[in-house]
């Protein structure tokens, strides 16, 4: 039965529901347990499924990741939750060096599932060394596979997928969607890795993201189509397994295309997006792939510098216009 | 008001076979029926010939790197001897003495040194990691695997090697905080050789001992004679008992030395006093073992002539096995990165193309990448 929920609790829904279905999996991270979470997605967990199951950690990322590894190396799925996923990057070498290529480098005799989830990317005007969009980075990693919830239906049923799955999954929770409500059926259902969701159909233009800055692509196609131009919007969901098949198919029918991203642009999923349609749809394209990234500075805090740095409706309908002509 | 004293510290450091043969009996007293000493002996004998074998290889190109091992066998045997067996091992690389011990057959560590990732294939029975290259990073898998074994109820704990140098990383500091926090079933066994590559033991760490590493975060630690393989089964057999009752971390610093090069890239003549190394040379754990097995005429000449032809003929049939195994195929480096085979992994696969990310597959064809000479 579906009712609204918000996104956190779409989350801990997913954790719960794993919890509850197999006795592997358990819960670490930064004041998951008794704080029930410093965003409150674990709110009753530790309550639920005791502190064995449900682990303050130290400080510690590094830490608490690597003992992740260890416990997934002899039969256990942690889901490892980092406070912001701006702290990761101190636990880089185990995430990006380790997880990812244990089971590659032993042939197959250690794989890692585990989940690494957590909120992260900028808008919450927390200063640049806690606003970290760190997909584009991350998503360089071969070996890992990495899911960008949209709203609460999604964050269920992608959080449930990952921590089924055998590799290891980065989750995204943008620290600016968790209180964002959304219909979510009770139970259990799964949304698939490596399927995009065609968010609103349109017959002018493809607008292509992840997560959050799809809010803005859809709120700059409701005022483009007031323009006259009708954008489809697709939601990729999982950048790693990535579905640019559908992406592909829409602009072969749009004959345009706009990228957003709310990481820098050198490098970056928004570059990697652009190069492969370039490659796929050459001939259907009548105008080169448009990026809409966040500029190349670090998040700044005032407000109104990090509102501007980030990708917007404004910047997207300016994109749009140009990409396809109507500027 | 005086100042009260809060903490009062102390480090034991325990020997039980000293250099000039001297054992304490009451120390030794059934750490090792004699019966395994001579088969320890003969092990670390054959391990010694497996080194001095890899370095040749190493020097006459049919090895690309190899980090001697020489000198420090007592460390990793004397632990392993003390261990169950389905207790894991979580090395680095200077434990080739132990793993094979356990059971590792000698051709995984030549294939991981000749360049060939297979020799980190290990089955899963022998419960050990592969060979952990970069510093410190095995020690919070031990932590894991400790974890995972209390929280399954397993009887098994954790034994993790590490040198001198992984002692200044953070992953060990984390390691350390985390297996005495969550009271964990880890034994920490520290490889002290005296140099981590060129910077010896007294420029990485101030304190008197690395052990007193351990008391900081809440531990039991012991300072131990490393190329002394009865203190070694001993002081791990006893951090073995306390982690499997008392689910309590043991940090344990074994001072040995590393006789050879860091690996065939080094030369360690460059930076290292010929005099220290001289008086580690009598030191050997070898020779050591050899005295008090003669003393007590366990062994003899005519017996140490077999096991020399005997480890000869081992370690040669291992590196035939070795050298036996074709290289892989180009497209096996596809294989084993995921758990199942992505679509797009498996054109690059079929393709061996990395250009096959976002290309049409039907324009690609199947082609076989040219061997390459260019650095």
């Amino acid at each position: 039965m579906p009712r609204s929920i918000e996104f956190r609790e779409a989350i801990r829904e997913a954790m719960c529901e794993e919890m509850r279905r197999d006795a592997r999996v358990f819960l670490l991270g930064e004041e998951v347990a008794q704080y029930q979470g410093a965003y409150k997605v674990s709110r009753g967990m530790l309550k639920e499924f005791g502190p064995r199951r449900v682990i303050d950690a130290p400080i510690s990322e590094n830490g608490f990741s690597g003992l992740g590894i260890g416990a997934a190396m002899y039969g256990l799925r942690p889901i490892i939750e980092f406070m912001s996923w701006s702290f990761s990057l101190v636990a880089a070498d185990q995430i990006l060096n380790n997880a990812p290529k244990m089971l590659y480098m032993s042939g197959g005799q250690f794989p890692i599932p585990i989940v690494f989830r957590g909120n992260g990317g900028a808008g919450g005007q927390l200063g640049s060394t806690h606003s970290w969009c760190v997909e584009s980075m991350y998503a360089n990693v071969p070996g890992l596979k990495m899911a960008i919830p949209f709203d609460a239906y999604d964050a269920k049923g992608l959080l449930k997928t990952a921590i089924r799955d055998d590799n290891p999954v980065f989750v995204l929770e943008s620290e600016r969607l968790l209180s964002v409500k959304g219909e979510v059926p009770e139970g259990d259902y799964l949304v698939p890795f490596g399927e995009a969701a065609i968010r609103r159909q349109g017959t002018d233009c493809t607008i292509v993201s992840f997560g959050r800055p799809l809010y803005f692509c859809l709120e700059a196609a409701e005022s483009l189509a007031a323009e006259g131009i009708e954008c489809e919007v697709i939601d990729g969901r999982t950048v790693r397994p990535l579905d640019i098949e559908t992406i592909s198919r829409s602009v072969a029918r749009t004959n345009y295309c706009v990228v957003v991203d709310e990481s820098w642009p050198f490098a970056s999923i928004g570059a990697e997006l652009a190069a492969q349609i370039h490659v796929l749809n050459f001939d259907d394209l009548d105008n080169h792939v448009v990026r809409v990234q966040a500029d190349d500075v670090p998040a700044p805090y005032a407000y109104n510098l990090e509102q501007e740095m980030l990708p917007n409706a404004r910047k997207i309908c300016e994109a749009v216009r140009a990409v396809t002509y109507a500027a | 008001m005086p100042a009260k004293i809060v903490f009062h510290a102390k480090i034991e450091s325990v020997s039980i076979l000293d250099e000039q043969g001297n054992f304490d009996a009451k120390l030794g007293k059934d750490v090792i029926p004699d019966t395994d000493v001579v088969r320890l002996y003969e092990h670390m004998t054959i391990c010694r010939q497996f080194d001095e074998v890899a370095f040749k290889l190493q020097r006459s190109g049919r090895m690309g790197t190899y980090p001697e091992n020489r000198g420090q066998e007592a460390v990793s045997l004397g632990a392993v001897y003390a261990l169950h067996p389905d207790d894991w091992l979580v090395p680095c690389y200077r434990e080739n003495c132990g793993l094979f011990w356990r059971g590792l057959p000698m051709e995984y560590i030549l294939l991981h040194w000749m360049g060939d990732e297979r020799g980190n294939e290990i089955p899963r029975d022998l419960y050990m990691t592969p060979q952990a290259i970069p510093i410190g990073t095995q020690m919070l898998h031990a932590v894991g695997l400790a974890w995972a074994g209390k929280y399954r109820k397993k009887d098994s704990i954790a034994c993790a090697f590490f040198g001198d140098g992984a002692t200044s990383e953070g992953d060990c500091h984390e390691a350390l905080n985390f297996a005495a926090n969550l009271d964990l079933p880890v034994v920490f066994v520290c490889q002290n050789n005296g140099w981590a590559i060129s910077v010896p033991t007294k420029m990485q760490c101030s304190a008197p001992t690395l052990a007193q590493r351990g008391l900081a975060y809440g531990m039991e630690c012991v300072q131990c004679d490393g190329n002394d393989i009865f203190a070694m089964a001993k002081v791990v057999g006893e951090a073995a008992e306390r982690a499997r009752r008392d689910h309590r971390p043991t940090f344990i610093e074994a001072l040995t030395y590393r006789l050879g090069d860091h690996t065939t890239a080094d030369d360690a003549r460059r930076y290292r006093d010929e005099a220290e190394l001289k008086k580690w040379l009598k030191r050997d754990p070898l020779i050591r073992i050899r005295t008090y097995l003669q003393q007590r005429k366990l062994f003899d000449d005519s017996r140490e002539k077999a096991l020399q032809a005997r480890a000869r003929e081992e370690v040669a049939a291992a590196v035939k096995r070795a050298e036996e195994i074709a290289a892989p195929t180009s497209s096996d480096m596809f294989d084993w990165l995921y758990a199942e085979m992505p679509g797009e992994l498996a054109t690059q696969r079929a393709t061996l193309r990395t250009s096959g990310l976002g290309q049409d597959p039907s324009q690609l064809q199947e082609q076989s990448p040219a061997p390459s000479r260019n650095p």
